[in-house]
């Protein structure tokens, strides 16, 4: 459970930027979270609705999309996108060419992607 | 008057606080020519236990020291500065990882002389993959009780290291533990792993671990030179 240390880091970004462009309030939080990044996205919102009080994004809500895991195969060069990491057929090598040489390029992002703000 | 509602782009990494404090950790390190090695696995895979190996094996040549962080207690500082080495404990007070924020309060601490910092990570295999240290290498520790069905349950940890220590291989005997299985699954996660499979009861794999850390060592005194 160290989604709540990841949430309290947002919330310093999401005063910073605040202060930044002048709002009064924050209405809505938009963020990225990779299935790769060792982040539970329920337990991100509970600890954002909990953090949330007393800040200036108070009656914000939270958005969060999930971003998939993408890697690139340096057997064939193609770029995998990948169906549920956690699906028992789910297979790390490249579906092209059969190479296990695969890297990550995508997945692990925790990104705060954007901000509804009042001014 | 009415509110007026705004949509504002942003785009920034959550930890980029945690990853810059880690760059900065990893540059000062790597300038003193000290290899930082954060070991991730859960609690009671054997990291303090294959660090008395290690450490034991190193320290008649190297200057070595061990970062230790835990829940709560100095229990295993203090076992490695029974075998002679300096540990500097982080108690956590209830967080289940280390941040690149704790390390920087006692980095002022940790001599410049080091060829070796070890950093070990608070028992937990998931939480402290997602945070950079500022380590060199990530060590991914799995013990032959804990079973081989790990890696794909828990592909972060083996994503994000560069060396997989099997620990505990004198109980393949006794366990329905594939040593094979579980090192061809760890590898089409990251084809990059180094394995090793060890015992600190029997001394295996210890040998090997220590050469391929005198290795990476060298490397990061060649790149300075």
């Amino acid at each position: 459970m160290h989604e709540l240390s990841i949430v309290a880091d947002l919330f310093t970004i999401i005063e910073e930027q605040s202060r930044q462009v002048g709002a009064k309030r924050v209405t809505k939080v938009r963020v990225l979270i990779g299935e790769l990044s060792g982040v539970v996205p329920e337990l991100f919102r509970t600890a954002f609705h909990s953090y949330k009080k007393g800040t200036i994004a108070d009656k914000a809500r939270l958005e969060i999309k999930v971003t998939r895991v993408k890697f690139k195969c340096h057997g064939c060069g193609q770029e995998i996108k990948t169906g549920d990491i956690s699906s028992p057929d789910f297979s790390y090598a490249c579906p092209f060419c059969g190479s296990k040489e695969v890297e990550l390029i995508s997945g692990r992002d925790l990104c705060l992607e954007k901000l509804e703000i009042e001014t | 008057m009415e509110k007026r509602k705004k949509e504002v782009l942003v785009l920034e990494d959550i930890l980029g606080s945690n990853k810059k404090i880690a760059s900065s950790i990893r540059k000062k390190l790597e300038e003193k020519g000290i290899l930082a090695i954060n070991l991730l696995s859960s609690p009671g895979s054997g990291k303090t236990t294959l660090l008395e190996k290690i450490g034991l094996r190193l320290k008649d040549r190297y200057k070595v020291g061990v970062i230790e962080g835990d829940i709560e207690t100095e229990r295993d500082a203090e076992r490695i500065r029974k075998i002679g080495l300096p540990a500097w404990q982080i108690i956590t007070h209830g967080a289940c990882h280390l941040e690149a924020k704790m390390l920087a309060q006692i980095f002022d601490r940790i001599p410049a002389d080091l060829d070796f910092l070890f950093i070990e990570n608070v028992g937990n295999l998931v939480c402290p993959a997602s945070f950079d240290l500022g380590e060199s290498l990530r060590f991914v520790l799995l013990s032959v009780p804990e079973g081989d069905d790990k890696p794909r349950k828990y592909p972060e940890a083996f994503i994000t290291s560069q060396v997989f220590v099997i620990t505990k291989a004198d109980l393949l005997p006794y366990l329905p533990f594939d040593a094979d299985r579980v090192t061809a699954e760890a590898l089409e996660i990251n084809p990059k792993l180094e394995v090793f499979r060890t015992s600190a009861i029997t001394g295996e794999g210890i040998e090997p671990l220590c050469q391929y850390l005198e290795k990476k060592l060298q490397e990061l005194r060649t790149k300075n030179a």
